[in-house]
């Protein structure tokens, strides 16, 4: 089952915080959705499963709009803010409610509660609960129906390190399992290790849509050293536009190293350095959004 | 092949059960109920005047004024207890077709009332009369005359400001602000009756404490010839404002 995000488009008043936005989140991998604070990544996950309505545009899951699914649960399951939990409830309760609506046995809540480790506090009362366990419980809920679908939105936000890697580990195991995973994150080091495509957006509107592979594989600039002081002006006159680096070195963008390569050894320059500069997936997202953050800091 | 209505409902049915505060919300109830009424009749024994109109019953279920705040509280947490934690969102998730969400919602909701404003306005009635007969002043039966339509009419009333409190909570959605809304009408706008023009005051024939709450008296009030048909205004009122939360809650965004 896939989500299939058409055209979709969210206004309030003047602002368009989510802008003809396409984009479709296969099974069997974790697709993150990234973009900087207030790129309207909340804003399209409420519209996928029904909690806002689209100004335009659409949204099905395995060929139906959410509100349509006979028996959610069992389709989709979304954590969208692990503070939606009532503090005077106890964990187990707060499933139980969740899967006798939707119909679901009992055992569920039992199942789920084993798989999230929170079977020690599901008699607890939530408003006890850290943040993790909080998530975890999120997660439990999301988990309930065994669905083919899964929604997370800013699911490390405010954790420890531990909790960080359970949950990136747990997607991982979820995607591996044929599911479709959608997680949100404005923390592109974080997706680089949880996803295996990535829908990046900005201001509301799509920025990119690759495989996260794609994005880090493309060679970005060249570090190249040379003795020879005519060197940059034979790559300027190749078509590459050089600016000079740290320590006599030139940064070369618009040429391969293997073609820069060549060039020094058509023209008999010899090379004290050729360095490709990887593209971290950081990087990658700097530049891709750069032009969509809202409030950029000054440069000192 | 669809969820039944009936798990909804159950559903809404665990969620009110599971939080102490319903619980202590409804002791409350009772609490203060039943202790008005023995300190109200406590204090009607001493002046008794000795001749008619003398109402036992009614006097016995005036604690009703207390007792449609706190089960309009009952009433209002029962949908702003969700969004005031963003649970409103989860349930939706859940159940995202929200004229079904509301309804569960609302069936638990009156439920809940009618069977605590019966069981309420009964254990007063017979607490009431009990004391009275303590003093030695004349007092009712539930055979006689009235009688028991008034008890089961306060215990309707009841029932009906709860559904009043859930529509106002779904439609203002926060507890203070319902509240607030609520003890307007139940208390401010009674107390401030005189000085609405009189084309309101017509409203005010069906209106929560003023007409409305005829029902409750065994002797009849020459103003209100027929107490029933100013607490089914109530209840039609009570419908409009329930729409009403229907229609924004079907609309608005989570």
């Amino acid at each position: 089952m896939t989500i299939e995000v058409r055209g979709l488009t969210k206004r309030y008043g003047p602002d368009t915080v989510v802008d003809d936005l396409s984009f479709t989140v296969a099974p069997g991998q974790v697709t993150g959705f990234l973009g900087p604070n207030g790129a309207g990544k909340s804003t399209t996950m409420k519209m996928i499963v029904g909690l806002a309505a689209p100004t335009r545009g659409s949204v099905t899951i395995g060929g139906r709009r959410y509100r349509d699914l006979p028996v959610p649960l069992a389709e989709v399951g979304a954590l969208l803010d692990a503070g939606a939990v009532h503090g005077g409830r106890k964990a187990h309760d707060h499933l139980l409610a969740l899967a006798v609506s939707n119909g679901l046995p009992r055992r569920r809540v039992g199942d789920v509660l084993v798989r999230t480790g929170l079977d020690g506090v599901a008699g607890k009362r939530a408003g006890g609960f850290s943040l993790g366990m909080r998530q975890r419980l999120g997660i439990a809920a999301a988990l309930l129906g065994d669905p083919r679908v899964l929604i997370f939105d800013e699911p490390v936000n405010g954790l420890d390190p531990e909790g960080i890697r359970w949950i990136r580990d747990f997607m991982r195991s979820l995607a591996r399992e044929g599911r479709a995973v959608l997680v949100s994150s404005h923390l592109m080091s974080e997706m680089a290790q949880t996803a295996d495509h990535l829908v990046v957006i900005g201001r509301g509107k799509l920025v990119a849509d690759t495989a996260v592979s794609e994005l880090v594989r493309g060679e970005g600039a060249v570090l190249v050293r040379t003795p020879d002081p005519g060197f940059a002006q034979l790559l300027a006159t190749a078509g590459a536009t050089v600016r000079e680096g740290a320590e006599t070195s030139l940064v070369v963008s618009g040429m391969t190293s293997a073609e820069i390569g060549k060039l020094a050894a058509y023209h008999g320059v010899a090379l004290a350095e050729l360095t490709p500069q990887r593209v971290t997936l950081e990087d990658a997202f700097m530049e891709l959004t750069k032009d969509s953050v809202d409030y950029q800091g000054a440069a000192a | 092949m669809s969820v039944p209505f009936s798990r909804s409902v159950r559903a809404e049915w665990i969620k009110f059960r599971s939080l102490r505060s319903t619980w202590y919300t409804l002791a409350c109830l009772f609490a203060v109920g039943l202790g008005i009424t023995a300190l109200a009749m406590n204090a009607a024994a001493k002046d008794y005047p000795g001749e008619e109109p003398w109402d036992p019953t009614g006097r016995s279920l005036t604690s009703y004024i207390v007792a449609q705040l706190i089960i309009g509280v009952l009433g209002i947490l029962v949908v702003t207890g969700e969004h005031a934690t963003g649970l409103i969102g989860t349930s939706l998730i859940a159940t995202p077709r929200r004229n079904r969400l509301l309804a569960a919602k609302v069936v638990v909701a009156a439920a809940v009332a009618a069977v605590a404003g019966q069981v309420l306005m009964f254990a007063a009635f017979f607490l009431g009369q009990a004391v009275l007969a303590g003093q030695g002043v004349p007092h009712a039966a539930l055979g006689d005359p009235r009688v028991l339509s008034a008890v089961t009419g306060g215990g309707l009333y009841l029932a009906a400001i709860a559904l009043l409190a859930a529509g106002l909570g779904t439609i203002v959605r926060a507890t203070a602000g319902a509240l607030a809304t609520l003890v307007g009408i139940v208390f401010l706008v009674p107390a401030l009756a005189a000085l609405f023009p009189a084309w309101l005051q017509r409203l005010f024939f069906y209106w929560p404490t003023l007409g409305a709450s005829a029902v409750l008296k065994t002797v009849p009030d020459p103003d209100f010839p027929h107490p029933w048909l100013n607490l089914a205004g109530m209840g039609a009122g009570v419908v409009v404002v329930l729409a009403a939360a229907f229609a924004v809650f079907r609309r608005r965004d989570v």
